[in-house]
């Protein structure tokens, strides 16, 4: 057997469904909690901050800063399930150890623990893509295919967290991941202003930021600006994702079977 | 008939430190078969092997016929696990921690829903079926683990330290239930430090220590074999050692020495308290007693099982 190819089977849905029927019964406060800080963002930076800032690639400031903040909510919500949430169950519930003791391997827990990292990165950016319809921040049907994306980069934001909880599985740890990982991505890739104006080096470095890819075509659909460019975008997801998720596999497989 | 679980030379490294170095044991169709040995003589490993979490070093290791290091899901299949440590879903409901476990078998889910209400019967725990796990007690929370494992109907129940940290009352609940599915056909195999725990429910045992077995048989035998029926415990008798051995003469056939404390194993117990009376002045208390695998244990490593 090679340990660096994921053993997987159908089970990852059983593991996907536990986690989706625990998060029945929680949905309601865990999401009105993630779905504020965006709007505090929206109602800050947009409406507040916007008033003074002159339009932004053609558009006022709000109608720039909406679309960001649907990818960054996205990325947020899988960060949180992949560092804490794989963290607890696994040295706290042990939850990884009693499904290994089904027909289910440790293979199948991680991966539909990074599935459920990426629905999570679905059910709350289109929560977000809702609320900036509503107040009519959307321009364009193409917004219509963020969902599926925010899929895709969502199995690339679990992995990378996932990576994390692997290399790191400490609880204090999970600090530095968002103040020295996740906070920079957020601010330096493209949410609230353009990187056209930046350094170069700015520039060469959002591009490996998976978010800046993400705000890329989530800011094209939403105002349908839409062209072959996004493209490339979606498939740097596309090859990345494929890349890293077999990482956090072996990395937390190492960490529970001894 | 072929055995149900059959180890050869198997071993089991940490980091290159041995838990378990080269044992070969074999488990018979629907026995209870035990191995007994104190914390850290490598019980756990073993069973973790059994159960496929952790990769066999050397050695083979057959499951059911399957190749443990080939076979791992189809093993599982038709194996039930009680680990050593609870690892219930505390998310989750008590009825719910046996349909969401059953989801992870090739079982209908009707099957699933009745054989967990089933399960919940059987180790009485219908009212408690929509609670959350953390308001069980230690001994409601074992017995669901058990249940849980019950869930595939399986056929070899693998049980690590089944009351560790229950009260006398709850470990006889679940001795209860394990000697009943034992009548039902399935074969256990339960790891232990209580020597009372393995009398009355193993068949066959062996006795592990420090990842080596030292002996097998079944308990009553062990016993006889090594001991005979009764002990004789004198109290600050490891004094005065010579001095018994000589008054005591042939009535004593073996001996062991624990701190102050003299084990006795006479020929015939109460004659040789009678012997010994000129000078049973000097022990600080004496008792007759029937012997037992702790004594067994005792007479093989000079320890007691648990410390």
């Amino acid at each position: 057997m090679n340990v660096y190819r994921p053993d997987l089977s159908p089970l990852i849905w059983q593991v996907f469904r536990r986690h989706l029927l625990v998060y029945s019964r929680t949905w309601k406060v865990s999401l009105s909690f993630n779905f504020f800080e965006p709007l505090f963002y929206l109602a800050a930076f947009g409406f507040g901050l916007g008033a003074y800032v002159q339009p932004m690639e053609g558009v006022s400031y709000v109608k720039y800063l909406a679309p960001g903040l649907i990818a960054s909510s996205a990325m947020f919500a899988t960060a949180y399930e992949c560092t804490y949430g794989i963290y607890i169950r696994m040295e706290f519930q042990k939850a990884y150890q009693a499904i290994i003791a089904t027909p289910a391997g440790v293979d199948d827990v991680v991966m539909g623990d990074m599935l459920f990292g990426a629905f999570k990165s679905v059910l709350y950016g289109f929560v977000i893509l809702l609320v900036i319809a509503a107040i009519g921040l959307v321009s364009s049907p193409w917004a219509l295919l963020i969902p599926p994306v925010l899929a895709l980069s969502g199995l690339l934001f679990a992995a990378v967290s996932a990576t994390w909880t692997g290399l790191v599985p400490n609880i204090d740890s999970f600090n530095y991941f968002f103040s020295l990982i996740m906070t920079p991505l957020f601010l330096l890739s493209g949410v609230f202003f353009p990187l056209t104006d930046m350094p170069v080096i700015v520039q060469k470095i959002a591009w490996i930021s998976p978010l800046y890819h993400l705000v890329n075509v989530t800011r094209g659909l939403v105002s349908g600006m839409v062209g072959i460019y996004l493209l490339e975008d979606v498939v740097w997801l596309l090859i990345t994702a494929i890349l890293l998720i077999p990482i956090p596999i072996f990395l937390l497989r190492r960490l529970i079977i001894k | 008939m072929e055995p149900v679980i059959a180890a050869n030379g198997l071993v089991k490294k940490y980091n290159g430190k041995a838990a378990v170095k080269g044992i070969n044991f074999s488990v018979e169709q629907r026995e209870c078969f035990g191995i007994l040995g104190p914390n850290g003589a490598g019980k756990s490993s073993i069973a973790k092997m059994i159960y496929c979490f952790s990769p066999v070093t050397q050695g083979d290791l057959f499951v059911l016929g399957m190749n443990v290091r080939e076979k791992q899901r189809s093993i599982k299949e038709r194996l039930g696990v009680v680990p050593q440590e609870n690892n219930l879903d505390t998310d989750l409901t008590v009825l719910e921690n046996l349909i969401v476990y059953g989801s992870f078998f090739k079982i209908p889910t009707r099957t699933v829903q009745e054989k967990s209400e089933e399960m919940l019967g059987f180790f009485e725990l219908l009212d408690y079926r929509n609670e959350k796990v953390d308001k069980l007690s230690g001994g409601m929370k074992r017995r669901l683990t058990i249940a849980r494992a019950l869930i595939n109907s399986p056929q070899i129940l693998i049980l690590d330290e089944p009351t560790t940290g229950l009260d006398p009352q709850a470990r006889h609940l679940v001795w209860q239930r394990l000697r009943r599915l034992k009548e039902q056909g399935v074969t256990l195999l339960l790891t232990t430090h209580y020597m009372d725990e393995a009398e009355h429910l193993c068949d066959r045992l062996v006795v592990i220590d420090e990842g080596v077995i030292l002996e097998e048989g079944q308990p009553k035998e062990l016993v006889l074999k090594h001991i005979g029926k009764e002990v004789l415990e004198v109290g600050r008798g490891a004094e005065i050692v010579d001095e018994i051995l000589k008054v005591g003469g042939t009535d004593i056939k073996g001996f062991k020495i624990v701190g102050d404390m003299l084990f006795v194993y006479p020929e015939d117990g109460q004659t040789l308290i009678d012997r010994l009376r000129p000078i049973s002045d000097s022990f600080s208390h004496q008792m007759l007693r029937h012997a037992n695998l702790e004594d067994v244990f005792l007479k093989l490593t000079g320890r007691g099982l648990v410390e």
